[in-house]
């Protein structure tokens, strides 16, 4: 899967991006600190980490939804950051999102043709007569019949709610789904069947997903590469397979077991994540690790090559002491 | 073999429809042992939370019904219980833990009061006692400064902290069975771990059999001793975790396997999702109600409804159905 040659522009790159929220008291609470990825074209990028590491912050900033407190945000080698909002908003079509309640992302007063159909009128989409194929074969890749498009959603299943999402994200034939915990939800089986839709739309029209978890089985289905976020800050990032068979950082191999264990003691960590408000001195994460050391209070690592494949192009990177 | 705590036999839940009522849980059975912590599994809509909530003698609303032929708890026979009976049971024989700790808290009241309540509620008087009490639950679910927590609103809480406040509620009165409903699917796979060791260590410590309502089975088969597989409001398959998940003899319980995205070392099986979708109540198939998803059914399946009979003569396991897979048989649907 991790065969495709990295191009000189990857298809939407993140810089340095740091996402503030105003906290009570005139705080400033860093939800996104420092964070960069790359992802290719045509690839799942999965994004894992505890509620509140910052991932949906990521995801919102990178859809324009949050502003950028610092760093910048590149589509097809656009910088986003500083584009005129008019400017902006045509980079749109490209960029599609799905979030997790697929209840609250439908409106209850619109059938199902016409939630479809919006994003086909918003972008201008070719001419009217051609909108009900392009729907037919949209709904046919993600597993639905048009029977349902005189229906209202509250006549739908979670998992059918979520694949219309899916459906509408996919209409505008986007280059990158940002899809934040989109099977959270649902049940197992619901849950499989859009896992199965977004591996075929992914290999069918080509498109890239930026796929937000808490849910390390569910990114191990469909992600190529994995980064992993800690209170705000990516601490080990790398292709899906070597992340999950030789975890480097502590906190990645803690998340590991604890989804692979039986509730045993150890499996999982101590604690709950610190409050962003406050974050630890020196690497974040050292309160909850097994292994910290006494220079991991003091000094904020900085990223290592923990392993490096054949044609170097696929770097497994890790920020943590024990590889420096 | 240690001393059965809960006993249920026939326990139906019928809902008002159309000419007839019509039994969305349909004569269940199984038993808890004392210290045993048993998965009860099945996808939305397949009956487990309406029987979870029957265990406490809870119709659905509205004008839902309960018809149930024993429930025993640690002896004593539960199944003609009044309203008035139950409010007392609830809590102090049978506790629930719900799935969402927001909305099961009042948000307006401390959490602390909120705990005194429950325990003055279930005889210690004294406002003082209780609040000792309650100090030394919170510590025992594993909260840091007890005292403290006492003082907090539901919000200021996390969702792992919230749903350790809702145990704690619920093994006040140190009840001989929890039914603990979905009580992880909202928290963090570490936060799981933990609430999920919490539950297993007081199974263990202080007998209380736990029964663990889940969609997701290989949670089930990672934390619990045996699992109740349910379909169309009927148990399909029951059996020892390890066994039932290493050879599962129903189709609806092997497709269920197969929709769980695995955590192995190497290349994860890809999912494949159940086809169809759970019937909705009524539109059950006559037969064997699975029969219309089912890669396996024939005609005996589309007439006779399957009786949960000893499975393949294998031991401490049943199954209800006409064609089950046998051990070893690469029967899974796809």
């Amino acid at each position: 899967m991790n065969t495709n040659t990295p191009t000189a522009t990857p298809l939407f790159e993140v810089r340095d991006l740091r996402v503030e929220h105003a906290a009570p008291g005139g705080q400033k609470l860093n939800a996104v600190n420092g964070v960069s990825l790359r992802l290719r074209e045509g690839s799942i990028l999965g994004v894992v980490g505890e509620s509140g590491c910052g991932k949906s912050s990521l995801a919102r900033a990178m859809l324009g939804l949050l502003p950028v407190a610092a760093g910048s945000l590149f589509y097809r080698g656009q910088e986003l950051t500083t584009l005129a909002s008019r400017r902006r908003r045509g980079t749109q079509r490209g960029i599609q999102h799905v979030f997790q309640d697929p209840a609250n992302s439908l409106s209850p007063r619109r059938t199902i043709r016409q939630t479809l159909e919006e994003p086909l009128a918003l972008y201008r989409m070719a001419g009217r007569d051609e909108w009900p194929g392009r729907i037919a074969r949209v709904l046919e890749a993600v597993g639905l019949g048009s029977e349902l498009l005189d229906r209202y959603p509250n006549e739908l299943s979670g998992g059918q709610k979520q694949r219309i999402a899916l459906a509408r994200a996919l209409l505008p034939d986007p280059d990158l789904i940002i899809a934040d915990e989109p099977v959270s939800s649902l049940d197992v089986s619901a849950q499989a069947r859009v896992i199965e839709r977004i591996r075929h739309a992914r290999k069918t029209f080509g498109t890239a997903f930026l796929l937000i978890s808490h849910d390390l089985a569910v990114i191990r289905q469909l992600a190529d590469d994995v980064s992993v976020m800690y209170l705000g800050r990516l601490v080990e990032s790398g292709p899906a397979d070597r992340v999950f068979a030789e975890p480097a950082h502590p906190y990645t191999q803690a998340l590991l077991a604890a989804a692979r264990g039986n509730g045993a003691p150890g499996s999982g960590l101590k604690g709950e994540p610190p409050s962003p408000l406050t974050p630890p001195p020196g690497c974040v994460f050292h309160t909850r690790c097994p292994r910290a050391m006494d220079r991991c209070s003091r000094l904020n690592p900085g990223f290592t090559v923990a392993a490096q494949d054949d044609c170097g192009a696929q770097t497994h990177l890790v920020r943590c002491h024990l590889w420096n | 073999m240690t001393a059965r705590i809960l006993t249920v036999r026939d326990l139906s839940v019928r809902l008002p429809a159309a000419g007839a009522d019509l039994a969305v849980v349909d004569r269940v059975g199984f038993e808890l042992a004392a210290g045993e912590i048993v998965a009860l599994v099945g996808e939305s809509g397949c009956g487990k939370t309406l029987t979870a909530a029957a265990l406490l003698g809870i119709p659905p609303e509205p004008g839902g019904r309960l018809e149930i032929r024993t429930l025993k708890i640690a002896g004593r026979e539960y199944s003609s219980l009044d309203e008035r009976g139950w409010r007392n049971a609830r809590g102090r024989d049978i506790a629930l833990v719900s799935q969402d700790p927001l909305t099961a808290l009042d948000p307006v009241i401390r959490t602390g009061t909120q705990l005194v309540s429950v325990l003055r509620r279930h005889g210690i008087h004294s406002r003082g006692e209780a609040a000792a009490k309650a100090r030394e639950l919170l510590g025992e679910v594993g909260l840091p400064d007890p005292a403290g927590m006492m003082r907090r609103f539901p919000h200021q809480l996390s969702g792992g902290m919230r749903q350790r406040v809702l145990i704690a509620m619920a093994l006040s009165c140190d009840p001989a069975v929890v039914v603990a409903d979905e009580p992880t699917t909202a928290l963090d796979v570490t936060t799981q771990a933990e609430i999920l060791h919490l539950l297993r260590t007081r199974a263990r410590d202080r007998g209380t059999a736990i029964l663990l309502v889940t969609h997701d089975l290989s949670l089930a088969a990672r934390v619990c001793d045996r699992i109740l597989v349910m379909y169309g409001g009927r148990i399909v398959e029951q059996g020892p975790a390890a066994s039932l998940f290493e050879s599962p003899a129903h189709p609806y319980t092997a497709g269920l396997m197969a929709a769980v995205p695995q955590l192995t070392g190497g290349d994860p099986p890809v999912v494949k999702p159940l086809p169809g979708q759970v019937p909705a109540p009524g539109h059950l198939p006559p037969g064997c109600g699975f029969n219309n998803r089912c890669p396996r059914a024939d005609t005996i399946c589309r007439k006779q409804e399957p009786e949960l009979t000893t499975s393949n003569g294998a031991h401490l396991r049943e199954v209800a159905c006409h064609r089950p897979q046998r051990p070893g048989e690469p029967g899974n649907p796809s």
